[in-house]
């Protein structure tokens, strides 16, 4: 199960690319209606963090899993719910905020819920790392193989929630992959101004391997990510992952940038993962520039699908919102 | 010195200026938080206090809101005077047992022997689709526990004069700005909240309500940008004959009772307007303290409009539906005196 032959390489471009191409048209989107700028405004208000140039860390490490492993995601989730294979067009209807969305419209772009494909994410930072843990624990007491992803940035591997889970997870060898994406920024503050050491010697000080992954080159990240999932499923414990990758926006749309350099802005973009992958792909002659238009046509047509179909939804009716704060009530 | 008598400023300006100015006069304070160097802070709280008095005072800090907001208490215990920023209020659970347990209680367990002035200052406010754990307000948490003092501007002017009290203060202080007052260019602005400020130190004290608008006939009592909404409320009502009276209660520990009891006392109908949840909360404890005092002497029940035991939901049209605001108010209002 699961060779790197083709026809994978070309099912992990088009994740890839579904990812990039999506987010590029919800980044679109996001700036309608809201000139002068103003957060609260248009079919897309309040933050939007887009994950352009962490498609490879979602897609490698996803295309690994099945539905009942848990994921759980960040602020920046988008490409981990596309990769996951939660419904577009329910989360585009969510991301809008319609009837239609996964929450009917409760959650919206930060909170993204689809049990459906046991997906989930947040906006506090860290909050993932011990949630995952209790997947790890039922997994175990249900005697079943389904392990649990638990995302982070750079940033949220500083958080205490990060050092603790380690240690449980290793005591307990729970099935669990701490999955770093660190794209060297947390908001303003680079990483080198706020991480102590290596992310990957936090974990082997649990006794728990660590990995430190280019993301620039998504088979790297699939190969690790086979080797570590394969390991929480077969009971050996956690891996943590630490995926090197670009952050090619702002922190959140709006973001002016004023501390970021043209330089280190040009690096990320020279190790651009889906260029990447493409020039890969076109040299090894597993796809020509005709088979890539064809795949781009076919992702352009699900983004359209779902874009519209978000557009056309209708609001949640206003007194829906005093529903559900209780089960039952 | 220079005296520019007009000079209106953004409530983040005239915060930063606050901090700017007791650093000047106090090495002993310092300033930490994500993102409040160089970026000057995510609501520009901080805005050039890194190019004017460095990193070492001006400390940008990894996301580990329990280690820098707890290595306060260590740096109070030694004298200094630290203000740290916690980005959202809803970001609290990370950070609470340093602040509740700690900050909080460590003068009263010492006896009195150490003091912890601190402030922690922190954006609180929704009304643009941040949901549930980017919205709230949470100023009714920390009045709850004993031993915080709880400030809560709506304006420039007080802004300044509050922030430089509550850096001033032996106890810790618990300084929440509102987002959408802070002047900022890319929120909805609320005009009136960018008032004149003059340019040189000046302090509030803690505990002194606002009257901001007098009135006759029933008293609003709100804080923060609710202020607003109860005062525009309150100007649509004169026109049809109703005197409303506006507190803007600008700190809620220590809490202004005389301002709050004389005005209810005088009007003898009340609502209090609050943007955070209705349960155990600042409304709560203000209908309590009206009860107790005045009672019977009252001419109709006091209301409360506050925002619904609900979390802050994504959607615009369900989170206006939650908000309070003028029109509620108003009709509230109609009803008090009408019936
Ligand atoms: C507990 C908590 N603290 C602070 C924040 C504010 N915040 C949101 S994203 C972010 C930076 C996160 O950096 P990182 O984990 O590296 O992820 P990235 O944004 O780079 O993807 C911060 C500080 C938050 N949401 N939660």
């Amino acid at each position: 199960m699961n060779e790197l032959n083709n026809e994978k390489l070309i099912e992990l471009y088009e994740i890839m690319l579904k990812i990039r191409k999506y987010e590029e048209r919800i980044g679109e989107i996001y700036y309608e209606e809201k000139k002068p700028f103003d957060i609260a405004k248009g079919p897309i208000p309040g933050e939007l963090h887009l994950s352009s140039g962490q498609e490879s860390s979602a897609a490698g490490l996803c295309i690994h899993l099945k539905k009942e492993d848990a994921v759980i995601g960040t602020h920046r989730a988008h490409n981990f719910a596309i990769a996951k294979g939660v419904d577009l067009k329910r989360m585009t209807a969510e991301i809008f905020g319609k009837s239609t969305g996964l929450s009917n419209g409760k959650g919206g772009h930060m909170h993204l819920f689809d049990p459906s494909v046991n997906f989930s994410c947040s906006g506090i930072v860290g909050a993932s790392f011990p949630q995952a843990l209790g997947v790890g624990i039922a997994s175990k007491f249900e005697n079943k193989d389904y392990i649990a992803i638990a995302v982070g940035g750079d940033g949220a591997a500083n958080q205490g929630t990060f050092a603790e889970s380690l240690n449980l997870a290793a005591l307990w060898s729970l099935p669990v992959i701490f999955l770093i994406e660190n794209n060297g920024w947390a908001i303003s503050v680079a990483k080198n101004k706020s991480t102590a050491g290596n992310i990957c010697d936090r974990a082997k000080a649990y006794g728990i391997p660590a990995e430190c992954i280019d993301g620039e080159n998504v088979i790297d990240v699939y190969k690790s990510s086979k080797t570590a999932i394969d390991r929480a499923r077969r009971g050996f414990g956690p891996t943590v992952l630490e995926i090197k990758v670009s952050r090619l926006r702002g922190h959140f749309e709006g973001d002016p940038q004023i501390y970021r350099s043209q330089e280190d802005f040009d690096i990320a973009k020279s190790k651009d993962p889906v260029l990447k992958f493409e020039s890969y792909l076109l040299k090894n002659n597993i796809l020509n520039h005709q088979q890539m238009q064809a795949i781009a046509e076919k992702v352009d047509s699900i983004i359209n699908e779902a874009i519209e179909f978000a557009r056309k939804s209708d609001y949640p009716s206003p007194n829906e919102a005093l529903e559900n704060v209780f089960y039952g009530g | 010195m220079e005296v520019n008598m007009s000079r209106k400023i953004e409530m983040y300006k005239a915060i930063a200026e606050g901090i700017s100015q007791v650093m000047e006069n106090d090495d002993k304070v310092f300033i930490m938080g994500e993102d409040i160097g160089l970026y000057g802070g995510i609501f520009g709280a901080t805005t050039g206090l890194l190019s004017k008095f460095g990193s070492e005072r001006v400390k940008d800090t990894p996301i580990s809101e329990s280690a820098f907001i707890g290595s306060a208490v260590g740096a109070a215990s030694k004298g200094f005077r630290p203000i740290v920023e916690l980005m959202f209020v809803d970001f609290f659970g990370v950070a609470m047992d340093q602040i509740y347990n700690h900050i909080a209680k460590i003068h009263y367990m010492s006896n009195g022997n150490l003091k912890m002035p601190i402030t922690i200052l922190t954006a609180i406010g929704g009304n643009y689709s941040d949901a549930a754990q980017h919205s709230q307000n949470l100023y009714s948490l920390f009045s709850h526990t004993p031993g915080l003092k709880i400030v809560v501007p709506s304006n420039s002017y007080d802004a300044k004069g509050l922030v430089i009290s509550s850096i001033e203060d032996d106890n810790p202080v618990i300084f929440f700005f509102h987002k959408g007052l802070m002047g900022l260019n890319w929120m909805t602005l609320i005009e009136e909240s960018i008032q004149e400020v003059p340019e040189s130190k000046y302090t509030i004290p803690l505990g002194k309500a606002n009257i901001v608008k007098k009135g006759e006939d029933i008293t609003f009592i709100s804080i923060s940008r609710m202020v607003y909404e109860c005062l525009n409320a309150a100007k649509e009502l004169d026109i049809e004959g109703i005197s409303a009276e506006v507190i803007d209660l600008r700190t809620l520990v220590p809490l202004d009772t005389d301002t709050i009891l004389n005005s209810v006392r005088k009007t003898g109908r009340v609502i209090i307007v609050d943007e955070d949840y209705q349960n155990f909360s600042m409304s709560s404890e203000i209908v309590a303290l009206i009860s107790e005092n005045l009672g019977l002497s009252l001419k109709t029940n006091p209301k409360r409009i506050a925002y619904p035991n609900t979390p802050v939901p994504y959607s615009k049209v369900l989170e206006k539906f939650l908000l309070p605001n003028k029109e509620k108010i108003k009709q509230t209002a109609k009803n008090l005196i009408g019936g």
